[in-house]
């Protein structure tokens, strides 16, 4: 039988096994801790403590203010010794509340639900918006607005994002393993919370002892094998393998009657409505060919990346490039003083021959980028249009459908450097659009 | 002999018929052009970089015969152009138009400002702007270095020193803006010709921050603001900022500033005042 799949993609070097066997270790939190103001789309919340303020694990520290936006809570017991801003790891500065633990872990009052589905979708929807939980594959869009579509549209299926396509990373197959029952329950609130009837949880074949894992718990949840390609993951990709739908050029899931959530969405929302546990704390993946001991750790948001890298035995060698998130969208950071936020699923460190940017060639117009683009794009079209600043053309051949994943760069034999360009198009056109909206 | 005769007579009757057809359609599908924007078009530089704003040397012409555009409208003529123009049109031409220079605002090249990381990417700041911000530059505010304004130039007027700076060639610039509209960082500007006092940052960073990353940059330290004869220099936003139309070039805040953010550029006349605006 063949599998579940979509248009395009490619199939890059997974290198999983570096960590995929490593246990989900819990890291404790570090003397101090950074935790940015902003840590997922949208409008940055606003510190609600000051310099010189104790406060206790679980306690906002940053509340929303607009509506897409996500309250922020401490991951440890502690006094607040400054409130300024920080390096990020999206390279800008950003206003962070900095903590120091004082190892004592005393948390506020919880309040647990013992039985959680009985509880009303309005209610669901508040202790998800209250717990701060953001999309953790990597986007970061505030899970509560995700899950409040406009009323005319019609949600039947609510897609559990189990595929963890970006090569490498292994946070979310551990999660998978270790907490299926957790998966399990946010899928069914989350499903509440939507009104979704059908819940699909969609996971690649390279992934089979997670399926397994999931099918003990899962009941009437559908578990659907996914072709382990690059990007099945993405949010439209997955929409059109599982169910077969298209999410409309310049559209939203919900136009296809899906909302697409993350398993470590799903067990964040899980331990947040059951629990009352707000999100203070992730599973990172820490891996590369130049870290000593590629694994697995449970960190509390704010947990600066050298901190990570040291608990996984620190560089082999000198790092060529060091990656938050995975080789094919990760970022590239230039200080590891750059702390953990919600998003961050994995630091990759590669070595300096790994990390080598070949220098490009003229386009032979092989066409290899459209057969492997999974929004139907001509990228190298839209590079053209990049590069000499046209526009208007780059609008008319959708450079605002691209998602970003990188496979035309990747499979480009010239080793160009399209998805570069198709970016500055983008970036025009949202700016130019602004312009004239004003 | 019948053969060449034949063939002479037969392709001579089907080019005369053409050539009736010919005359015909030019006559009958002549385009109407402006005499005066044809006229116009011959005296400008025909470079169609666009810096008067309309798509090329035609579309500028065609205004500026409708009134549409001002006679001074080519930055890149400057003032021979507008005086010709204004002749074509029997207009009395703006006396005093200065040549406008592209100034590049950031001294702090490879030498004075911190790296953080390599750039290992195409050779372009607008795409290592969009990567991280381009935070692999400490200063987030400087010029990344990589020459995209140097490849916009339409007149080769610029070219990147070894310190990884822009070099502006005043003989060669003509204040189109090709430059100042690549930059991603906006740190390029058009002055007017006699202005030789600029502040070379545009960073809002606190001044210890600035200290931090660039032995260049402005520190808001206000030496200048006081210094000023002229109230040409305020300090807003942790910026020294000069007004051009009030500055007299005097040099006394290229004297006080303690980072020489502040630069005179030689071979400009000294003290002398420009056009009231």
């Amino acid at each position: 039988m063949s599998l579940k799949t979509f248009f395009g993609g490619i199939h890059p070097k997974y290198a999983k096994e570096l960590t995929a066997e490593s246990p989900v270790e819990i890291l404790s939190a570090p003397e101090t801790v950074v935790v940015p103001m902003l840590q997922h789309i949208g409008a940055p919340a606003v510190p609600t403590v000051k310099k010189g303020d104790e406060v206790l694990a679980g306690q906002v520290i940053g509340e929303a203010t607009q509506p897409v936006s996500a309250p922020v809570h401490s991951p440890v017991s502690g006094k607040v010794v400054a409130v300024t801003d920080r390096p990020h790891v999206n390279g800008r500065s950003v206003l962070s509340v900095v903590i120091e633990n004082d190892g004592e872990n005393k948390w506020v009052e919880l309040e647990p639900h013992p039985d959680p589905v009985q509880l009303d979708r309005s209610v669901i929807l508040d202790k998800i918006r209250a717990a701060g939980i953001v999309g953790m594959g990597g986007a970061g869009f505030p899970t509560a607005v995700k899950l409040r579509p406009p009323k005319d549209a019609a949600i039947d299926v609510l897609l559990i994002n189990g595929s963890e396509c970006e090569p490498y990373l292994t946070s979310d197959h551990r999660l998978m393993l270790e907490s299926a029952a957790d998966v399990i329950l946010g899928a069914k609130l989350l499903a509440k919370a939507c009104g979704a009837k059908k819940i699909v949880i969609g996971v690649e074949d390279n992934k089979r002892d997670a399926v397994a894992e999931l099918k003990k718990h899962a009941g009437a949840i559908e578990i659907v094998l996914l072709d382990t390609k690059y990007p099945q993951g993405g949010e439209k990709q997955l929409i059109k393998a599982v169910t077969g739908r298209e999410v409309p050029s310049n559209g939203l899931p919900f136009q296809a009657g899906v909302v697409v959530q993350n398993v470590a969405t799903a067990a964040a929302v899980a331990q947040a409505v059951r629990d009352g546990k707000p999100l203070v704390e992730r599973i990172v993946t820490v891996t590369g060919s130049v870290i000593n001991e590629p694994r697995n750790f449970l960190v509390p948001i704010g947990t600066p990346l050298h901190n990570l890298i040291e608990a996984a035995g620190g560089f082999t060698e000198e790092p060529g490039k060091v990656l938050v998130g995975g080789p094919m969208m990760g970022m590239a950071q230039h200080s590891l003083d750059a702390p953990v936020v919600k998003t961050v699923n994995g630091i990759l460190a590669l070595s300096k021959g790994e990390a080598v940017v070949p220098e490009p060639l003229p386009c032979i117009k092989c066409a290899r980028c459209v057969d492997v683009c999974p929004v139907y794009l001509l990228p190298l079209r839209l590079e053209a249009f990049g590069m000499h600043e046209m526009w208007d053309e780059a609008k008319e051949y959708g450079a605002m459908d691209c998602i970003e994943c990188g496979c035309c760069t990747y499979i480009c034999p010239s080793k160009r450097p399209l998805l570069h360009y198709i970016r500055v198009a983008k970036n025009q056109i949202v700016a130019m659009s602004r312009k004239q909206g004003n | 002999m019948s053969t060449t005769l034949v063939s002479l007579i037969s392709m001579g009757m089907v080019g005369s018929v053409l050539a009736a057809g010919l005359v015909y359609a030019s006559k009958k599908f002549a385009v109407e052009t402006d005499p005066t924007a044809d006229e116009i078009e011959e005296v400008l530089p025909g470079a169609n970089c666009g810096a008067c704003g309309y798509a090329g040397c035609r579309a500028f012409a065609e205004a500026a015969a409708d009134g549409k555009a001002p006679v001074d409208g080519c930055p890149v003529g400057g003032v021979t152009v507008a005086k010709l123009v204004a002749q074509i049109l029997g207009v009395e031409a703006v006396e005093g138009t200065h040549r406008k220079v592209a100034q590049v605002l950031c001294k702090g090249g490879r030498a004075e400002a911190k790296l953080h990381a390599e750039w290992i990417g195409p050779r372009d700041c607008r795409v290592a702007q969009n990567t991280q911000n381009g935070s692999f530059k400490a200063c987030s505010y400087g010029c990344l270095g990589l020459g995209t304004c140097v490849a916009a130039c339409p007149f080769d007027a610029m070219y990147m020193d070894e310190n990884g700076l822009p070099v502006v060639i005043e003989e060669k610039c003509t204040g189109c803006g090709m430059c100042v509209r690549a930059c991603p960082r906006d740190i390029i500007v058009l002055a007017e010709e006699p202005q030789g006092v600029h502040i070379r940052c545009r960073s809002l960073a606190l001044g210890k921050d600035v200290r931090g990353v660039c032995s260049v940059g402005c520190i808001a330290c206000r030496r200048c603001e006081k210094e000023c004869p002229v109230n040409a220099i305020t300090v807003e936003d942790n910026l020294a900022r000069i007004d051009y139309d009030k500055c007299i070039n005097c040099r006394r805040c290229v004297a006080v500033c303690p980072m020489n953010t502040i630069e005179y550029q030689e071979g400009k006349p000294v003290l002398k005042k420009k056009r009231a605006s």
